[in-house]
């Protein structure tokens, strides 16, 4: 008997529309209508423009750590917006900009990372899981949310995102082989950002791509262009539609880079050279996305400018009413609340507790 | 009433909560077409189809945290876990989200999920087949412990657990499965989570246990009763975290002498939590310090020396006589 190849059932294939030239492949172009194309212009600009005032803010000690989203609009948007708002969507820490498309108010995002639970809050029609710290630990959640959707007949689907270093993690591979195993309408977006804090994609894996890791679940996988936004949103309309006619999971790899610093506690001149990142920065989503507008005479470059101006007051906006706000909170008894549906008596007793101690530090102050 | 083993009787909860509710989901290895190794989850599949109980691969944490997204969704999933030795493999999905989903999003979303897994020594099993963990799960905020010693509160607290909207770990002793029988009425009975019982009433001592040794503590009173003529009160806890304390600190102010059994090593032990108590609500009552018959702090040794390990009717008689001699 001689030794032959296996046939196996799902290729894996790499997704590129609109390349780094602004050069465009009109046979796969999706068709979006323009409205729809200025609206995810208008989402990736303030994903970024965001971005960067909360980077700021951080720096000016006015919020906490966060972690930057630049480089990686297209990735986000291009999935997200295959899908509709009764759908769900499981996040890992760095989807700002598929958070705000799907509704969740920026001033939310600067009350959390200000510190305050409050701005966890997750708006009741929202179905839109809360950022998930450990890394991974989320893939899971999706399957399940996939699974009842389709034990109760809806043809909603989950989609979850996270990172190249969570590939590794033992959450990513018993999501993906529950998935598959239980056929759940659920599409798993990796974005490949080529970092794990200081751990380069080389050295998180010796796969040849991700997406190939889907082929060992027997789930379809395709590496798209994750700067492309035309490719991510194809490559992802395609995994929803196939998800909703109840054909199971699939896996996307966008291939992106991270611009920024992991997180604002990290320093990335320690990992990384600035020749690396000035090779990713002449492929920007944004920039590429703009020159697809123009050359299609959607937008102009006044429209840009005019854009730019809104973008920056509807940030200010929310900067203000946040500080307003956080300026409120200065109650902390509320940490009790949204431990059990009902306060346990031991909750009531402790919480009773710290409320006498303030009270005691309060009068100390006012006689000290 | 039917006279049931601990294993009928869970049994018997779970399908009137599968038939009353459709949301009610089993899933676990091996609950299926083979029952759970058990036998809890016996003929379950025959009744409601394999998409009301799931065979799942391999995969503690991936159980768990399906379970988690299921939940989310509105469903109610009841997962096996086959010994809580493995569920060290999926700890940090009930400690990272199961435990705080509800907290992370401020009510938003919340884990009505059980997990049920058999703990604990005495069925001469294979190494991480034995051990007790409670104080783990009963550490976390957020989480509920309940554990139950016989198979009529087995099934009234699991229906419990199933309607609880919090997230619940259910332990069961595999020692008492199929230990005894018990009167389970066919009709639908519930006990409160957080809520301990008074299984016998006394005034000289109180025995505080739960679970697989609520029977040796048990037993042991009966022994101090004819032989010493010492009337102990015994006290069971059912739930260990939220923990009730109203019943063992008024009858340590009855009693004055208290005595806590469990097979979880020592340190940090469940029983440390109850001394703390004791001490600050019942402190001027005691007249000795309060002793512990306990797991020791050590590997559960396999089992031809496991009863050396486990608390046992000899060692709680042999301490409440010593902690009632002056
Ligand atoms: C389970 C777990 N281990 C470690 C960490 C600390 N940590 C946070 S992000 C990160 C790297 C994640 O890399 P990747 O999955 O590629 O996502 P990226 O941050 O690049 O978007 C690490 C190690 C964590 N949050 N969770």
């Amino acid at each position: 008997m001689p030794r032959k190849p296996i046939s196996l059932p799902h290729p894996i294939e790499y997704l590129s529309i609109l390349d780094e030239n602004g050069t465009l492949d009109g046979d796969l172009e999706p068709l979006i209508e323009p409205a729809d194309l200025l609206k995810l212009h208008r989402a990736m600009l303030l994903g970024r423009r965001f971005d960067e005032r909360m980077l700021s803010l951080q720096r000016q000690g006015r919020i906490g750590t966060f972690a930057p989203i630049a480089g990686q609009e297209a990735a986000q948007l291009g999935a997200v917006a295959a899908l509709r708002d009764s759908d769900w969507m499981v996040p890992s820490f760095r989807e700002s900009a598929a958070e705000i498309w799907r509704g969740k108010p920026l001033e939310n995002f600067i009350i959390f990372f200000g510190g305050f639970n409050e701005g966890g809050q997750i708006a009741s029609e929202s179905n839109d899981l809360p950022l998930c710290v450990p890394v991974g630990s989320q893939v899971p959640h999706a399957v399940g949310l996939a699974w009842a959707m389709k034990y109760r007949g809806s043809d909603q689907v989950a989609m979850t995102f996270f990172g190249d270093g969570a590939t590794s993690e033992g959450d990513f591979h018993e999501g993906l082989n529950l998935a598959a195993v239980f056929q759940a309408p659920v599409i798993f977006v990796c974005q490949n950002n080529q970092w794990a804090i200081s751990i380069p994609r080389a050295n998180q894996t010796r796969s040849a791509t991700l997406a190939q890791k889907a082929i060992a679940y027997g789930m379809p996988g395709i590496q798209v262009d994750g700067n492309d936004i035309l490719a991510v949103y194809a490559a992802a309309s395609e995994a929803v539609a196939r998800a909703r006619a109840g054909d199971g999971p699939t896996l996307i790899e966008c291939v992106t880079y991270r611009l920024s610093v992991h997180t604002t506690a990290d320093d990335p001149k320690r990992y990384r050279s600035d020749d690396d990142v000035a090779v990713w920065k002449k492929r920007d989503p944004i920039a590429r996305f703009q020159r697809y507008l123009t050359d299609k005479g959607v937008l102009t470059p006044e429209k840009i400018e005019a854009l730019e101006a809104e973008i920056q007051a509807e940030i200010q906006a929310a900067v203000t009413r946040a500080e307003e706000q956080m300026a409120q909170m200065d109650d902390p008894l509320e940490m009790f609340d949204h431990v059990y549906a009902e306060m346990t008596p031991d909750l009531q007793a402790q919480q009773a507790e710290l409320a006498r101690e303030l009270a005691a530090a309060r009068k100390e102050d006012s006689h000290g | 009433m039917a006279k049931m083993t601990m294993v009928e009787a869970l049994n018997l909860a779970l399908r009137q909560e599968m038939t009353r509710d459709d949301g009610v989901i089993v899933l676990g290895e091996d609950v299926g077409v083979d029952g759970g190794v058990f036998r809890v989850t016996d003929g379950l599949i025959g009744t409601f189809g394999e998409n009301r109980v799931l065979d799942t691969p391999l995969a503690e944490s991936g159980i768990v945290g399906m379970s988690i997204g299921m939940a989310v969704y509105g469903l109610r999933p009841v997962c096996e876990i086959q010994f809580s030795g493995f569920s060290y493999e999926n700890f940090h999905q009930i400690e990272s989200h199961a435990a705080r989903l509800r907290w992370r999003s401020r009510g938003r979303f919340t884990v009505p999920m059980v997990l049920r897994t058999p703990y604990g020594g005495g069925v001469r099993a294979l190494e991480h087949h034995s051990e007790s963990r409670e104080a783990f799960w009963a550490h976390m905020p957020g989480l509920k412990m309940v554990i139950p010693s016989g198979p009529r509160n087995a099934r009234a607290l699991l229906t419990s657990a199933i309607r609880d909207p919090d997230p619940v770990i259910f332990y069961e002793a595999k020692a008492l499965y199929r230990a005894f029988r018990e009167e389970v009425p066919e009709v639908e009975e519930t006990l409160p989570i957080g809520r301990s019982q008074i299984v016998r009433e006394g005034r000289d001592l109180t025995l505080i246990a739960y679970g697989a040794m609520l029977r040796p503590t048990v037993a042991a009173s009966e022994r101090l009763a004819e032989e010493d003529g010492l009337e102990a009160e015994v006290i069971d806890l059912l739930t260990v975290s939220p923990l009730d304390d109203s019943l063992f600190v008024a009858s340590a102010k009855k009693t004055g002498h208290v005595l806590l059994v469990h097979e979880a090593p020592r340190s940090f032990g469940p029983g440390a939590e109850i001394v703390a108590r004791l001490v600050e609500k019942a402190f001027y009552y005691l007249e000795k310090p309060v002793a512990r018959v306990t797991g020791f702090d050590v590997v559960i040794p396999y089992f031809s020396r496991e009863n050396s390990y486990l608390p046992g009717i000899e060692r709680i008689v042999r301490q409440a006589r010593g902690l009632l001699a002056s």
